[in-house]
């Protein structure tokens, strides 16, 4: 077989492959819950009511689907320009540090927020700095570099929480001094389990949007994704978007830590994400990399492991199931994309 | 100082070095293989998970423990099947597509485990491969504890190694498999068919690295854990770059590696241990890992079509 390209495509073609590519999930899912001995239509109804039958479950969903939507744009972002930045789990926790280093009280003024998710943004965006200049200057694959990131970070936060941020009322549990007042994000409405976290990120979204559409930087990223000698050969400066791609890509990553400990958790600990990072990046390949899609999918995401939580609780499927459906998501949509672009012919 | 020296002499010290560092011969050898044919295998992390998984599982089951050995492989080369098949004829992007099988492969160890065992609070054990009784040598004073007292999955590991080198580089299967890995379209010239050499190489790769992750379960450790690969197959593609895509050197860094990781165990215990965080200890593997990618940044010798899909036809 071989892959020939398509000119045209129909946008039947367009939209009815990843919606394909959803329904067999969807079918995956189902296979799955006969596999696990239950009622496969009773498992998807679920998941759906765990996820949105009730006003508290829409909130946990929106509280899920926050962290994520930060690590889905610092993902697409990234990805745009070709830069693989896997390490969104390490520029998280680097994020959650600077909330806590700020916000237990070495800065008690009005300013503690804005200061505090400015230093997140810093120490995120520093942290993927380190890949992405070893990347320009040496040709290190950065995919490498940030995975291995991630667990040195987790090693440090693990360091952190029994040494230096140490709760001293935590009982041994290892989490950290909580925040003050002062360095909370407020509820959106009060009464509503819902932080200002959520607000933030959907407006990070469009902020990237603009970015992408109306800005020069937006332009040279897709440029640099699309052909990088292509966009040298046009003068572009490509190490220097990379660089810019990364400051950005690393910053929004570390507010998806900042917003988890000052909105949410109000401390550090080292469960603090189950791997939001790593579910950025089906976030954003499910969003076909687009900020405000990324909205969208990470509702959708963190909808699916919230009810698949719930449903785990009634039918006994195990919750892992979440996990599989989003990697088996993630699988069928980039051949879905794919199959839009070109068909496959014999010979 | 003399702490180290006492360290680095100690038989044991050896012994562990060459236990830690076959899972790694293991699942590096099946990334370079992967990668000498032009496909990156970002799965490896996964599929070592599977690997874990199933061949513990199997051997729970009942199975011999070469039983939960083969078992592992072949969920290994499933894994890899379902990675070349997206990766080479369709030409995915091989980051999302590794990641994906990463997860994809971490996440049905996970599933399957709970559904298969859904009381269980401790993982339970299984009886693991035990050392080789080699006659002479396994009595021989240091060298007999240092080098001959090893399980048959780490003699494997060497072998596989050794095979691996003896094919890539002395049969007319590995010259193939290397070409394909620098210039495709003259492969395919030569009348060889290109997919079917890039996902062979996929899917046998892929099968060594579950072996690697079946190590852990079957002679390391006797049961299996969620974490317990713990960023190995990561390590592993340093391992790769480090040994510049050649088996004997990717060998030789991987014991160097299994050094580090045996003598930061041993320094916890040591004075140096109390006064430095235990964690720093832990982060070396991957910190030396980075530092590896850097020192051979320099060197040119990636495989030139790595990373690069062949569509035939196209120019």
């Amino acid at each position: 077989m071989r892959l020939e390209p398509i000119a045209n495509p129909t946008s039947a073609r367009r939209i009815g492959l990843p919606a394909l590519a959803l329904v067999a999930t969807l079918a995956v899912a189902m296979l799955l819950a006969l596999v696990a001995g239950a009622n496969p239509l009773a498992v998807l109804s679920q998941i759906a009511t765990g996820a949105l039958g009730s006003k508290l479950a829409i909130l946990e969903t929106l509280n899920r689907a926050t962290p994520l939507i930060f690590t889905g744009l610092a993902v697409a972002v990234a990805f745009r320009a070709k830069l693989w930045n896997i390490g969104a789990e390490a520029q998280l926790y680097a994020g959650a540090i600077m909330a806590v280093v700020l916000g237990t009280g070495a800065l008690a003024s009005p300013w503690v927020l804005p200061v505090s998710a400015l230093a997140a943004m810093l120490a995120g965006a520093a942290l993927l700095l380190g890949p992405v200049l070893l990347k320009t200057r040496l040709g290190v694959d950065e995919v490498v570099t940030t995975l291995l990131l991630n667990f040195i970070m987790l090693l440090l936060v693990s360091y952190l929480l029994e040494g230096p941020m140490k709760d001293p009322m935590g009982m041994g549990w290892p989490k950290s001094t909580p925040l003050i007042p002062e360095a909370r994000l407020p509820r959106i409405v009060e009464g509503l389990r819902l932080h200002w976290g959520f607000a933030l990120a959907i407006l990070s979204a469009v902020v990237v949007w603009v970015i992408q559409t109306r800005t020069t930087l937006g332009f040279e990223i897709r440029a640099v994704g699309q052909n990088p000698e292509a966009a040298r050969f046009a003068g572009m400066p490509v190490n220097g978007v990379l660089v810019k791609t990364a400051l950005l890509s690393g910053g929004l990553a570390a507010l998806a830590g900042w917003s988890e400990v000052a909105g949410l958790k109000g401390h550090l600990s080292s469960d603090l994400s189950p791997g939001f990072g790593y579910t950025g990046i089906i976030v954003a390949m499910l969003a076909l990399l687009h900020p405000l899609g990324v909205v969208v999918t990470a509702i959708f995401v963190a909808g699916i492991f919230v009810g698949s939580d719930a449903m785990s609780r009634a039918a006994g499927v195990p919750t892992y199931i979440a996990d599989m459906l989003m990697a088996t998501a993630l699988l069928f949509m980039v051949l879905a994309i794919l199959l839009t672009k070109v068909r496959v012919v014999r010979g | 100082m003399s702490e180290i020296v006492d360290i680095l002499i100690s038989a044991s010290f050896w012994a562990a070095v060459i236990r830690i560092a076959s899972p790694l011969i293991l699942a590096t050898m099946g990334e370079l293989i992967c990668e000498r044919a032009g496909v990156l295998n970002l799965g490896i992390e996964g599929i070592m998970v599977i690997g874990a998984f199933t061949g513990w599982m199997a051997v729970y089951q009942g199975m011999p423990l070469w039983g939960g050995v083969a078992v592992a492989m072949g969920a290994g080369m499933l894994f890899g099947l379902l990675h070349s098949t997206l990766t080479v004829p369709f030409g995915l992007s091989q980051h999302v597509v590794g990641l994906g099988v990463t997860l994809f492969a971490t996440a049905s160890a996970s599933f399957t485990y709970r559904l298969m065992l859904p009381e269980v609070t401790s993982p339970p054990k299984i009886e693991p491969f035990q050392p080789l009784d080699i006659p002479v040598l396994s009595d021989l004073p240091w060298l007999g504890e240092a080098i001959f007292q090893q399980t048959a999955l780490t003699w494997a590991a060497f072998a596989v190694a050794l095979v691996v080198a003896w094919t890539l580089y002395r049969t007319p299967l590995g010259l193939a498999v290397r070409a394909v890995g620098e210039n495709p379209a003259a492969v395919e010239a030569q009348g060889l068919s290109v997919t079917g050499l890039r996902m062979g190489a996929v899917i046998v790769g892929s099968g060594l690295m579950a072996v690697g992750g079946a190590f852990l379960t079957l002679s390391a450790f006797s049961s299996f854990f969620f974490e317990m690969v713990n960023g190995r197959g990561w390590v592993c593609i340093a391992l790769v770059v480090f040994g510049a895509w050649k088996p004997g050197k990717a060998v030789l860094g991987a014991i160097l590696f299994a050094a580090f990781d045996a003598l930061q165990i041993r320094l916890q215990q040591t004075e140096l241990g109390a006064v430095l965080p235990y964690q720093l200890f832990l982060a070396l593997p991957f910190i030396l890992s980075i530092l590896a990618l850097i020192l051979m940044s320099r060197r040119a010798e990636v495989p030139a079509a790595l990373m690069v899909p062949y569509n035939k036809g196209e120019r």
